[in-house]
């Protein structure tokens, strides 16, 4: 393959747009995630108690978690069907680094899974009674937040994608790693239902991304290639 | 193999000792003459620290007896976190310069690392019921030491579910690395989140707050600890060099005489 004729950034390009068109021919497929999303939320009214205080306490960190959950879901989206019919290989084999291919296929996959939560959760934050302005701030959170999921996720999926049944597995792998933003995430949320000011709670999350942003390709494209071989 | 056939790549002489390590055979043979006399070590160690420890050291006068358990707890937690720095480290070499013998050591120290996760953990728990009134509290430190317990978890059902060892070594070498980085972030945001958890006696700067009475067991035990986690991690990797290199010519001199 030549690879002057092609640049890498319009290669990266070419990626998101193509798995953003594969997913809105399967749209059935990227609703699941925020059904899954609504539904747990919703569980812990009936489970734990519809008391409005209760609720108001537990509920940014229950969003936290039916959000993580959600992510990890979808996860195994992002290398596996690509696995399965060869683009992977390609991808591999391609004279661009992989590292930024990986990003790009991260950022569309984020696109379709990230971002539905993010705009679904307002009304999540109204059923757990958030007030309005913890409503803003889950957003915020979740928008500084979820790239960081989707990155740390790559790596993990990039790591289990050649074993047949890692669904419990990926999720071993990946929770503890997302401890960080579970606990910045909810924490800006309840900082800002309390009027404490949420900026330093946001501000590392923030930075947890960023560093994700550049660590986790990386560490992807490496496990991708001891996957792939 | 033989270190000779490696001697002879030209490279500087210092380095010549270094390239037995890449020798499985001769890791084997290391692994052989050192177990059992730096476990017999430990063994020493281990008893002159508990009865240190246990009998000539006094009891505290807050907490009586019940702080006896920092002379298994501090060396466990330790050596849980010394552990899956040392573990990380010969992945990370394994995976960069492809040395079986590193992946293999790796591979050895998880199980252990677990363990002693877990004891810090258990001992923990049984210290903080007569001290705090409760088995568990979600405190910083208590909540990362759980948090390496499912890294430990994770590296070790990531080995254990890819079939080719050599795949399995090098992708979970990868999650070791990416462990290794996070670990000190999943640290330090535990800790802004909630501490409870007492601070650092031994290595306080100036004088530690300790009665030397007790220190001297709990530095006793902590050697002890070192020592028979060395020897157990050479024990260990000694079954994985004979099972990885079975079908070599050394492994099968050794098993058949």
């Amino acid at each position: 393959m030549n690879d002057q004729t092609v640049s890498t950034m319009s290669a990266m390009m070419a990626l998101v747009r193509r798995d953003l068109i594969i997913a809105m021919r399967e749209r059935g497929d990227m609703l699941q995630p925020v059904l899954f999303f609504i539904i747990v939320v919703s569980l812990f009214p009936l489970s734990v108690t519809p008391d409005k205080t209760l609720l108001m306490q537990a509920g940014p960190g229950i969003i936290w978690v039916a959000a993580l959950l959600a992510t990890l879901l979808a996860l195994d989206g992002i290398f596996r069907p690509d696995h399965e019919d060869g683009t992977l290989e390609q991808l591999v084999l391609s004279p661009h680094p992989l590292s930024l291919l990986v990003l790009a296929k991260t950022l569309a996959h984020w696109l379709v899974t990230g971002l539905p939560l993010i705009i679904i959760s307002p009304l999540l934050g109204m059923l757990m009674q958030l007030s309005g302005d913890a409503i803003i701030v889950l957003c915020g959170a979740l928008i500084l937040g979820t790239p960081a999921l989707s990155l740390i996720g790559a790596v993990g999926v990039g790591l289990t994608v050649g074993i047949r049944k890692s669904g419990v597995l990926l999720s071993l792998v990946i929770l503890p790693l997302y401890v960080p933003v579970l606990i910045f995430g909810a924490g800006a949320v309840q900082a800002a239902m309390v009027s404490l000011d949420p900026q330093p709670h946001l501000l590392l999350l923030a930075s947890f991304s960023l560093f994700s942003l550049a660590f986790c390709p990386l560490a992807s494209a490496t496990a991708l290639k001891i996957s792939v071989n | 193999m033989t270190t000779e056939s490696l001697n002879t790549s030209g490279r500087g002489k210092k380095w010549l000792w270094f390239h037995r390590f890449g020798s499985p055979a001769w890791v084997y043979g290391f692994a052989n003459r050192w177990a059992m006399p730096i476990g017999i070590v430990a063994l020493l160690l281990f008893v002159v620290g508990l009865y240190q420890g246990l009998i000539v050291a006094p009891p505290d006068y807050q907490m009586g007896d019940s702080y006896r358990i920092i002379f298994i707890h501090v060396p466990s937690a330790w050596l849980s976190m010394f552990s899956y720095f040392v573990m990380a480290a010969s992945a990370g070499i394994g995976l960069v310069w492809h040395i079986k013998v590193s992946d293999l050591v790796a591979r050895s120290i998880a199980p252990l690392g677990a363990m002693f996760t877990f004891c810090a953990l258990v001992t923990g728990s049984l210290w903080g019921k007569p001290t705090w009134g409760t088995y568990w509290v979600w405190d910083a430190r208590l909540t990362s030491e759980l948090v390496l317990l499912f890294l430990f978890i994770g590296y070790i059902a990531l080995s254990n579910a890819i079939e080719d060892r050599r795949t399995a070594s090098r992708a979970s070498a990868v999650l070791a690395l990416v462990g290794v980085i996070n670990l000190p972030i999943i640290h330090f945001s535990v800790e802004w989140w909630n501490t409870l958890h007492q601070g650092s006696t031994v290595t306080k700067l100036g004088r530690p707050s300790i009665d030397t009475r007790m220190l001297i067991p709990l530095l006793i035990m902590f050697v002890a600890f070192n020592f028979y986690f060395l020897s157990a991690v050479l024990n260990r990797l000694r079954c994985e060099l004979l099972s990885q290199e079975r079908r070599t010519q050394w492994v099968r001199e050794i098993v058949h005489g």
